[in-house]
């Protein structure tokens, strides 16, 4: 009984307050509040999303706008979108993917298991499969990952680079 | 493919989704920092504006502490004086270039008069590999632009109805590269490629003189096809703070304060903004529900010297803090913000308890507040009078500053509508435009107005206008479009605040004054990076910056980080780091997205903060010293009115006095006294305003040395 007690409030000491959601929400919601009226882009809640420590799909960020969008507006009112937003962080809806569980898509990926993607095959699966890059995303990519020289994506170094540097409190 | 996550799915397209899903997450997080980067910037940028505030409430409180027997009249007169007692024909003999000899040593470009294609061209070559242009040029050239400038009105009508396409630029702040870029994009200036460049020529980049010079040239040479609109750097206490008098100093030792003197006037005979077609106006800053273009046409605009220094003088006219501008915004709808509420960078800076106060310092001293039991000065102002009437001074300047109601009222009007005049014209030069209906004081940048959609509308329509085309700020992508598309910002001096931060931008409009905007980026290292190491880069830049402000506020952090810690255990919580941050720093960013880049240790969630300041800062002397050296810097430079870099040590340690003073901080006259020895004063009681300006910088190896002096300072 006391160890379950014992752990039920060092979870809570741990855990967020709502209101701390809410304030992580604002403020990443104010960040692209432009007009200072507490609306955004309905384009921009990807980026708030993510920025909030979320990995959706891009299906799921569909459906979360949908749900937040003031009709065909374009528009998003942080009081609409405050409330969805902090039920999906208390249910932890959209985890962080845990690196191995890239390295290990990599190496899917890496069928003659080479230790490196050829800037072709890369192309390839980003663009064809899945829920496809724009050019723009893929020419982004390339940059960041490719390694000029050779034109080859050492993907294991590529995901210890782009690794997290600190989920957002 | 469909796109349910369903089991049949092959091993590759899940794959693919994952990495997909985490790249994009990556994209968003990198997207986060650069907005958060461009935010420290610009609130770090405007808030060095509105020390201008603060440098005014010096002047004023200089004004208001001295006493007759005070040696420091001397210094005060002497900071004020404008020692312009001559006639234009005087001017013209004193700036005469014939006396320079070019000695033959001199492996410059040569020019010769009246000013060619040729010479301007060469002159760009010359500028494109590092060269200098001899004084006596130098001088030609200016003293032709002055007799040019001096024809022209204030407001130039501009035809594009012939299927000539015209070119606008926005700041360009002594980027020479990005000059020379536009012109390699878009062509040279020509009667078949007529320009706009309007304003903020100068300042903060290392080649405003060439940048100068090339514009000159190409006027001289097209005077019907290019054309200047004067910015608010165009203005020479601004100069003094933000870099242009520095560089012409260090580049023309001999010459160069014949040469500044020579480009203030330049500077107020600047034309003030153009129409082109009858449709689109161009002009520096903006608008605001005053602006009246048939005032500003008839207004003499060379009078104006400079905002700034006219600031000083007539803050006492009530007409520049027109009383029912405060009382809106404090009635307004019982909230104090009123208007000001939503714009971010304004609620920032503004909104706070000491907001009042400024506003209450400025009220001291104006017209209607007559319970100021502080004018101790009558006797130094009646001083001043005298002297200005000595000098021929033109009597509205000087007079302005009568603070009795029994003043003669003619005199009144006169002065009111002197104030008028200038103040069409600093709203020209220093506005900025807000989302917000109303038109309220631009207490940021401590002139001009914030103006908003509905003022666009009426100033636009009361003059058959179709679009304002201004500059101003520094846009992302050089460009911008707001109030429906009315108004376009253009800003043309790209990596602004840091390599990679932004674009610039230039217009092409043709007869159908459709305007169209082109992009560049100057610095091909920017081209070359990534999204990722232009963002580092640019973050780096700013969160340096953004800790020496920091570092500023010391004090009041410790202050207010107390507040969350009663029992004095030396910690508080991250949450309330950010709260307290935020209500001291007042910059209105988003602190706990910032923290991790800032805080780098914390105990369970809990920041020592004692610990963490003492990793910022170093002593109280310095904080202040640091938190004032652009102001002190704009001083010493006033003070010393010959330019010649160096100033007395009696003139030293009186503005250090009255500094302090002003400060409210004790410093014994010993204090003073080591610090000049420390900075190795010891030319014959002269001060080398360089040497001791760049004890300010704040180089590992200065604070080394300034820790050395703290102990001077403890008595």
């Amino acid at each position: 009984m006391c160890l379950t007690l014992l752990i039920y409030l060092v979870g809570l000491f741990f855990s967020e307050t709502v209101s701390d959601i809410h304030k992580k929400i604002t403020t990443a919601f104010k960040l692209f509040d432009y007009d200072a009226n507490n609306t955004v882009d309905a384009r921009e809640i990807s980026t708030i999303v993510f920025s909030l420590g979320c990995f959706p799909s891009q299906a799921d960020l569909h459906q979360i706008i949908a749900e937040v969008e003031e009709g065909s507006s374009g528009y998003v009112h942080l009081d609409t979108f405050l409330p969805v937003m902090t039920k999906v962080l208390l249910e932890h809806r959209f985890p962080p993917i845990p690196v191995e569980h890239i390295l290990r898509a990599f190496e899917v990926l890496d069928k003659e298991n080479k230790g490196h993607l050829e800037e072709g095959e890369l192309t390839k699966y980003m663009t064809e499969e899945g829920e496809p890059f724009t050019n723009k995303e893929m020419e982004e990519m390339l940059a960041v990952l490719l390694n000029n020289k050779r034109g080859l994506v050492y993907y294991r170094d590529a995901v210890g680079l782009l690794g997290f540097d600190g989920v957002m409190k | 493919m469909g796109c349910g996550m369903g089991k049949s799915r092959p091993l590759q397209e899940k794959a693919a989704l994952l990495i997909q899903r985490w790249y994009r997450q990556y994209v968003a997080r990198l997207e986060i920092r650069r907005r958060c980067t461009w935010n420290i910037f610009q609130s770090i940028e405007y808030a060095g504006e509105q020390d201008q505030i603060k440098l005014y409430n010096f002047f004023g409180f200089l004004m208001d502490h001295f006493t007759p027997a005070s040696s420091e009249r001397n210094l005060i007169s002497h900071i004020f004086r404008e020692n312009e007692i001559c006639h234009e024909t005087e001017w013209e003999k004193y700036f005469c270039y014939k006396g320079v000899e070019v000695p033959d040593s001199y492996n410059g470009p040569h020019l010769t008069f009246p000013m060619s294609f040729c010479g301007v061209s060469k002159l760009m070559e010359a500028f494109r590999h590092k060269q200098q242009l001899h004084a006596r040029y130098v001088l030609q050239i200016l003293g032709e632009t002055w007799r040019l400038l001096r024809n022209l009105p204030n407001i130039n009508h501009i035809s594009v109805c012939h299927t000539k396409e015209i070119t606008i630029c926005g700041d360009l702040h002594g980027q020479l590269e990005d000059l020379l870029l536009i012109f390699y994009k878009n062509g040279l200036p020509s009667s078949e490629k007529p320009y706009i460049f309007n304003g903020d020529f100068v300042d903060r980049g290392k080649n405003s003189l060439e940048i100068l010079l090339i514009l000159f040239g190409f006027l001289l040479v097209y005077p019907n096809d290019v054309h200047l609109n004067r910015g608010n750097h165009e203005d020479h206490i601004v100069n003094l703070r933000y870099g242009f008098t520095k560089e012409v100093l260090g580049k023309y030792r001999f010459h160069g304060k014949k040469i500044l003197k020579l480009l203030q006037k330049i500077f107020s005979w600047l034309p003030l903004a153009a129409v082109i077609d009858h449709k689109v106006l161009v002009v520096h800053g903006g608008i605001s529900n005053s602006t009246n273009l048939h005032i500003v046409s008839r207004i003499d605009r060379h009078k104006v010297r400079g905002a700034i220094s006219l600031m000083v003088c007539v803050q006492y006219v009530s007409v520049l803090r027109p009383p029912k501008m405060t009382h809106q915004r404090n009635s307004g709808n019982g909230d104090i913000d009123g208007p000001m509420e939503g714009r971010r960078r304004v609620r920032s800076l503004t909104n706070h308890s000491s907001a009042p106060a400024h506003r209450n310092n400025f009220h001291r001293r104006s017209l209607h507040n007559l319970s100021v039991g502080n004018y101790l000065s009558c006797s130094v102002e009646d001083e001043l009078k005298k002297r200005r009437r000595l000098a021929g001074f033109d009597q509205s300047y000087g007079e302005m500053k009568t603070s009795d109601s029994d003043s003669d009222p003619e005199f009144r009007e006169r002065t009111e509508i002197y104030g008028r005049e200038w103040k069409q014209i600093v709203d020209l030069l220093w506005s900025d435009p807000m989302p917000q209906k109303g038109c309220v004081p631009n207490e940021v940048r401590g002139g001009g107005c914030y103006w908003g959609p509905d003022v666009t509308e009426e100033v636009l329509g009361r003059h058959s206008l179709q679009l304002l085309i201004r500059s101003h700020e520094c846009k992302q992508d050089g460009y911008e479009f707001c109030h429906n598309r009315k108004v376009l910002t253009i800003f043309s001096a790209s990596n602004y605040y840091e390599v990679g931060s932004n674009r610039g931008a230039y217009i092409r409009m043709g007869p159908d004054l459709v305007p169209r905007c082109i992009q560049y980026q100057a610095s091909r290292t920017s081209r070359e990076l990534t999204l990722r190491q232009s963002v580092g880069r640019t973050e780096r830049s700013a969160l340096q910056a953004l800790k020496e402000q920091l570092f500023v506020h010391k004090s009041d952090l410790i202050r207010a980080f107390q507040e969350f810690d009663p029992d004095n255990m030396g910690l508080i919580s991250l949450r309330h780091w950010a709260t307290a941050t935020d209500s001291v720093l007042k910059l209105g960013l988003p602190w706990r997205v910032l923290r991790p880049q800032l805080v780098s240790r914390t105990h369970y969630g809990m920041v020592n903060y004692l610990q963490w300041i003492k990793e910022l800062s170093i002593t109280d002397i310095l904080e202040t010293m640091y938190k004032n050296h652009s102001n002190l810097e704009t001083i010493f430079r006033i003070i010393d009115t010959d330019h010649s870099g160096l100033i007395s040590f009696e003139e030293f340690h009186q503005t250090w006095k009255l500094l302090s003073s002003h400060l409210k901080m004790e410093i014994s006259d010993k204090a003073i006294t080591d610090l000049a020895q420390s900075m190795d004063f010891n030319k014959d009681g002269s001060i080398d305003i360089n040497e001791f300006m760049e004890a300010f910088r704040l180089t590992p190896l200065s604070l080394h040395q300034a820790s050395e002096c703290r102990e001077a300072f403890f008595y």
